[in-house]
């Protein structure tokens, strides 16, 4: 139909459109959210045309700054994959916004809107970057971007979570990610992401690259790798299409779906194997899981303790690229998607359950699943999901971390894969059981919650459900990036 | 369209603009001086900023044709006349000095007329012109005291403009005051140091010096007069630690001689002290000049930007706080300039262009704040998102420039800086730009989030209500902001200029 | 040691007067005097200027009026005849730049290499330094002027001169109300 190189642009350019469209129209809030959404399913089209060719590589230049800087995009499977996530969450993420926005009535939507286009323009940045310089312009415009989200109430609380949620974002990126760039563009000659990894092709000894591999970790904030953390249960201040936008479309997944990036083309499972710093990475990563699901059983509100959940899962991903081996990305791969869907569920239902009651604390909530049948179906199944049970999407990239963890001799790790389950058993499905095998009169509605609040949480769940029976052509889809054989793992 | 410029210029013209672009606003300072109009005086700037504008693209044909421009004054030839020599390196900086020029003087009407009495607007915009045509003068110059004379020259305008700072903040005249005998002792140092290079080559321009010296060698003589050089002239740079008159200066100055000063006359000793040292003597054969990189400016240049950020995060008044930061910039090109390399030298180089850029737009920002509201303090800045937009986002752009965020100049002097550093391998010196520009980030923060996360407070129990500082403010403002995030985009004319600048200097004799 | 005395001792005064001039820069506390301590340091160099100029046997530069050749009109700052060219490479040619004394141009009597031109064997003193110093004397009129019309201001907006009371007084300014 077009070119790929107008698709790749197109990619960027819808939802920067839609923005500022959605700034003029703020006087008219029906056109406005009708732009947000159709700039959404656009957008939506146009990645499912890039997933289309995404194995041919196109490429295009985005500018050149000075000879030998430029912003580049190179499209690939997991670009494609991210960028497909994150179009299609927004589209159901913003249907939910609407309701809540509307439901809550809050303040400031034109800049709610617009935020959000910017921010998932930045996220298609990061998705579709060809080189490092890239990828680190785009992650910072997404910093930017979702700061006015963060500090959206405007409150003493909000700002002081969005005066943390800079700091943490900002110093890791310029202290610890952007020398890690240069130092690689020093290295190499060049930033850009190759297949079997830039570092790799060019020499580089283990230990200077163990040193460049811990920058890296750490200064993609985003992944919340602890101790980088806090950004992200202080960021629950924002209203929670933002926190279901943060955790599940667009901030965390950039964060992990760079380090999973980096691993695979700049460094390379067989580099990454080889270097000092990837076992006490791992190690970090085992321990951040773990201690990220213990802290989440002692908190009440319901949004914090989904945000250690995430923090948790994101860990997953940080684990899969520690490990070197191939497999076990893919694994890493997988949990990007299987997590967003899973956790954006959640999300929503807390925000729905807010919406319909003004509650915020499990202990609050229940009996409520007698009043609210559908969105506690929906949350239960995203709580499975995370949980890693089949016939729910995220049981997949459980079994493959395992048999990564395994096939690269970190056997033990296995163990903090399994203690997260059954610690997420204990944190998420209390509030399903308590609300639906409470009585039913240990709480009553303020008013019913409006439908479009419901709806996304709902198809979200019945998403993970689906997905699980994917699996077969998302890893086939997902093969050749990590240069597994259909042989390979797991056989289905 | 450099060419055309050319072509419809008379012949007389071009043939004297290396003169013509420092006599004339020499000339037209004493003119300014005796009209009774500060209107009329500053008309006389504009036509002196536009003329210097028009010599600076001359001269950017001509070096692009000729390479270098040796302009003999009064026809006696070098070594025994005065040469102005135009080459790749001071080209650049007359350019930019050209520019600030130009945009300040814009700038310069409504503020000037806000802070200045009418009586002496004539004598400040003399002085201006008198210190305007003295920092071109430093940059053009081929001989070693007429640098003196020229850094004295602008140096005492500079003095009486600061001081005219008196009307708004009495501590302009005590600042004014310890920056006249610093920068006297600095000046006087220097031309200690130009009298021992004199006794030991018997000549005063810099290129014959500079073949005289390779012939000869070096001596204890040459080694002295090095020393005297660079504290002379680091002083003028504000390099750590002979730093301590710029933020008393900067800070009570007048809103616009704090704009210009920031974006030229600390750069313009800093060339000056580029030149000296490439140009005078050739660091390859001078073993205590390789030693000085390390040594002096590499460790300047790194305790430099850690003490002034770390200074600037404790300040309370915003433009104390810019100008500490402006000592801390300074540090980056000492740095840039003791790596000793092709590279280290042209990210020096690109930082000082890239820096009067960033700085000009803040403290122009701040001027325009100032001039609607009276700025003391960060808490006098709250809620200004809102009442001055166009201000404020001209200094948010700058203001992350400064940190070094992409999509601004800021973040492509920090690239090109560290890659530079790294090709030495000072792992530590990376370590110290990283961390001033987190500490850049701290106050600079600070700031935007007085700006746009407060709110205004209520003057004389009445909100505020939005308001716009005039467009000879806003245009300069604006246009300065827009080139720090072009500049990004496109970053090939100033990342070259500054290569083809380092490349002239260092390899070209 | 006596030979080195005896040729230079001319800088002894100078260093004397410029550390001199700098430490009442330095330790006054009152600002009318610390123009005074500039003066000194600035008249220091001055005289260290006019100290190389002097050659040992010279004359003053002036041309005599038989010599046909090309005697300039001497108002260009750099000098014009050839006769200061003998002089200005009389000194460039050092000969002893290697030594450890440092080379000082006007002092070199036995070294002169009269130059070429047997009908300008006359020496003459270097007029050059002269002219440099006419313009450094000038700067620090100039600054001494400017300097004390500071002080003059200073003392109407403070009514003081005294360094001490004047940091009280700005430094009061500044703690007013920090944050």
């Amino acid at each position: 139909m077009y070119s790929p190189e107008v698709s790749l642009a197109l990619a960027l350019a819808i939802p920067a459109f839609g923005g500022a469209l959605v700034a003029l129209l703020g006087s008219r809030p029906n056109v406005r959210e009708a732009v947000t959404l159709i700039a959404g399913v656009l957008l939506v089209f146009n990645v499912a045309h890039l997933v289309e060719i995404a194995h041919s590589n196109p490429t295009l230049t985005l500018a050149t700054l000075a000879p030998g800087l430029e912003l580049t995009f190179k499209l690939e499977p997991l670009g494609a994959l991210f960028a497909a996530v994150a179009s299609g969450l927004w589209v159901v993420n913003s249907l939910y916004s609407i309701g809540y926005m509307r439901g809550n009535k809050e303040k400031n939507q034109t800049r709610f809107y617009v935020s959000f286009c910017i921010a998932i323009m930045s996220a298609m940045g990061v998705a579709l970057s060809g080189n490092l310089l890239t990828l680190f312009v785009f992650y910072e415009v997404l910093t930017l971007s979702t700061f006015p989200l963060v500090t959206h109430k405007g409150d003493a609380k909000a700002k002081r979570g969005g005066r943390i949620y800079l700091t943490i974002l900002l110093g890791t990126s310029i202290g610890l990610l952007l020398p890690a760039v240069i130092a690689t563009h020093f290295l190499a000659g060049s930033t850009d992401f190759v297949a079997g990894g830039l570092l790799a092709l060019n020499d580089v000894t283990p230990a200077i690259a163990g040193v460049l591999l811990v920058m890296f970790a750490f200064g993609i904030g985003k992944a919340a790798l602890m101790p980088i953390h806090p950004w992200l249960p202080n960021a629950m201040v924002a209203p929670t299409p933002v926190s279901a936008f943060l955790h599940a479309v667009a901030v965390v997944k950039a964060g992990v779906f760079s380090i999973l990036k980096v691993g695979t083309y700049i460094f390379g499972p067989a580099m990454i194997a080889a270097v000092p710093t990837s076992e006490p990475l791992a190690w970090i990563a085992g321990i951040s899981i773990v201690l990220a699901s213990v802290i989440a059983l002692t908190k009440d509100n319901l949004k914090e303790r989904l945000a250690f959940s995430t923090i948790s899962q994101l860990s997953y991903v940080t684990l899969a690229v520690m490990l070197g081996s191939p497999l076990a990305l893919l694994g890493g791969a997988l949990q990007i998607v299987m997590h967003a869907w899973g956790k954006i569920t959640l999300f929503m239902s807390a925000g729905a359950i807010y919406t319909a009651t003004k509650f915020t604390n499990v202990s609050q909530m229940r009996g409520l699943g007698h009043h609210m049948p559908w969105l506690f179906i929906a949350y239960t199944l995203g709580a499975l999901s995370i949980i890693g049970l089949p016939p729910l999407g995220g049981a997949w990239p459980k079994l493959f971390l395992i048999q990564g963890a395994w096939d690269a001799g970190h056997g033990i790790l296995i163990i903090a894969l399994i203690a997260s389950s059954l610690l997420n058993v204990a944190y998420l499905l209390p509030l399903p059981i308590k609300g639906f095998f409470e009585p039913a009169e240990t709480v009553a509605l303020k008013k019913p919650a409006p439908m479009m609040v419901i709806l996304p949480p709902v198809i979200t769940a019945a998403g993970v459900l689906i997905l699980f029976f994917l699996i077969g052509p998302l890893r086939d889809y997902l093969m050749p990036v990590f240069e597994l054989t259909p042989s390979a793992g797991v056989s289905l | 369209m450099i060419d055309l410029i050319a072509s419809l210029t008379p012949d007389a013209i071009v043939r004297h603009a290396p003169v013509l672009i420092v006599a004339l606003p020499l000339i037209l300072a004493p003119i300014a001086a005796i009209i009774p109009s500060g209107r009329a005086a500053w008309s006389i700037s504009l036509i002196a900023a536009l003329f210097v504008g028009w010599m600076a693209l001359i001269l950017f044909g001509q070096v692009a044709e000729h390479g270098v421009i040796e302009y003999a004054m009064g026809g006696w030839q070098a070594p025994l006349g005065i040469v102005y020599r135009v080459d790749a390196l001071n080209l650049q900086v007359l350019a930019l000095i050209g520019t600030i020029g130009l945009l300040c003087v814009f700038y310069a009407l409504p503020t000037v007329s806000d802070e200045i009495d009418g009586k002496q607007q004539p004598l400040f915009y003399s002085a201006f012109l008198i210190c305007f045509a003295g920092l071109l003068g430093v940059t053009i110059t081929g001989d070693a005291f007429n640098v003196f004379v020229f850094v004295e020259i602008s140096s005492l305008a500079t003095y009486a403009l600061i001081a005219m700072g008196a009307g708004k903040d009495r501590r302009a005249l005590t600042a004014s005051y310890n920056y006249l005998v610093l920068g006297t002792i600095g000046a006087t140092f220097f031309v200690i140091g130009v009298g021992f290079l004199y006794m030991a080559t018997g000549t005063l321009n810099m290129a014959d010096m500079a073949s005289i010296l390779a012939e000869n060698g070096h001596n204890r003589v040459t080694q002295a007069a090095f020393a005297f050089i660079v504290v002379g002239l680091g002083l003028k740079a504000a390099m750590f630690p002979l730093h301590v008159w710029l933020p008393n200066a900067y800070a009570t100055a007048p809103s616009f001689v704090t704009a210009f000063l920031a974006s030229t006359a600390t750069k313009v000793a800093f060339y000056a002290l580029i030149r000296f040292i490439y140009g005078v003597y050739h660091p390859e054969g001078a073993g205590f000049v390789m030693m000085a990189f390390t040594w002096v400016f590499a460790v300047v240049g790194v305790i430099g930007m850690l003490f002034a950020s770390l200074q600037a995060v404790f300040q309370t008044d915003p433009r104390r706080l810019l100008a500490y930061s402006s000592v801390a910039q300074v540090g980056y090109m000492m740095l840039g300039l003791g790596l000793g390399n092709v590279a280290g030298l042209a990210a020096a180089l690109l930082h000082l262009v890239n820096h009067a850029i960033m700085k000009g737009t803040l403290f122009m920002a701040l001027g325009a704040f100032g001039l609607k509201f009276g700025i003391r303090r960060i808490s006098d800045l709250n809620g200004l998102g809102r009442t001055m937009p166009a201000a404020a986002i001209a200094f948010t752009v700058a203001g992350i420039s400064l940190v070094g965020v992409p999509l601004t100049i800021g973040f492509t002097s920090k690239w090109y800086l560290i890659l530079a550093v790294l090709e030495r391998g000072w792992w530590w010196a990376v370590a110290a730009v990283i961390i001033s520009s987190l500490l850049a980030l701290a106050y600079i923060a600070r700031m935007l989030a007085a700006i746009w996360m407060e709110e205004a407070p209520k003057r004389d129990g009445k909100p505020v209500q939005s308001t716009r500082a005039p467009w000879m403010v806003l245009a300069p403002m604006s246009l300065l902001a827009f080139a720090n995030v072009y500049f990004f985009f496109n970053a090939d004319p100033l990342v070259s200029l500054a290569q083809r600048a380092a490349a002239a200097v260092m390899v070209g004799h | 040691m006596l030979e080195i005395i005896s040729e230079r001792f001319v800088y002894i005064p100078i260093i004397i007067l410029m550390m001199t001039g700098l430490y009442v820069v330095i330790s006054t506390g009152n600002l009318v005097k610390r123009m005074v301590g500039l003066s000194l340091f600035q008249t220091s160099v001055c005289l260290m200027y006019i100290a190389v100029a002097k050659v040992f046997g010279g004359t003053p530069p002036i041309l005599p009026e038989a010599h046909g050749d090309t005697a300039s009109d001497g108002s260009d700052h750099s000098g014009g005849a050839d006769h200061t060219v003998v002089q200005t490479d009389h000194g460039s040619q050092i000969v002893e730049m290697a030594s450890d004394h440092g080379a000082d141009s006007g002092h070199g009597t036995e070294a002169v290499s009269h130059v070429a031109d047997a009908a300008h064997a006359a020496l003459y003193s270097n007029p050059l330094p002269h002219v440099l110093i006419l313009t450094a004397i000038v700067v620090g009129v100039a600054t001494l002027a400017v300097g004390l019309a500071l002080v003059v201001r200073i003392r109407e907006a403070y009514g003081t001169i005294e360094d001490d009371a004047l940091n009280a007084a700005d430094y009061s300014v500044e703690t007013g109300g920090t944050e």
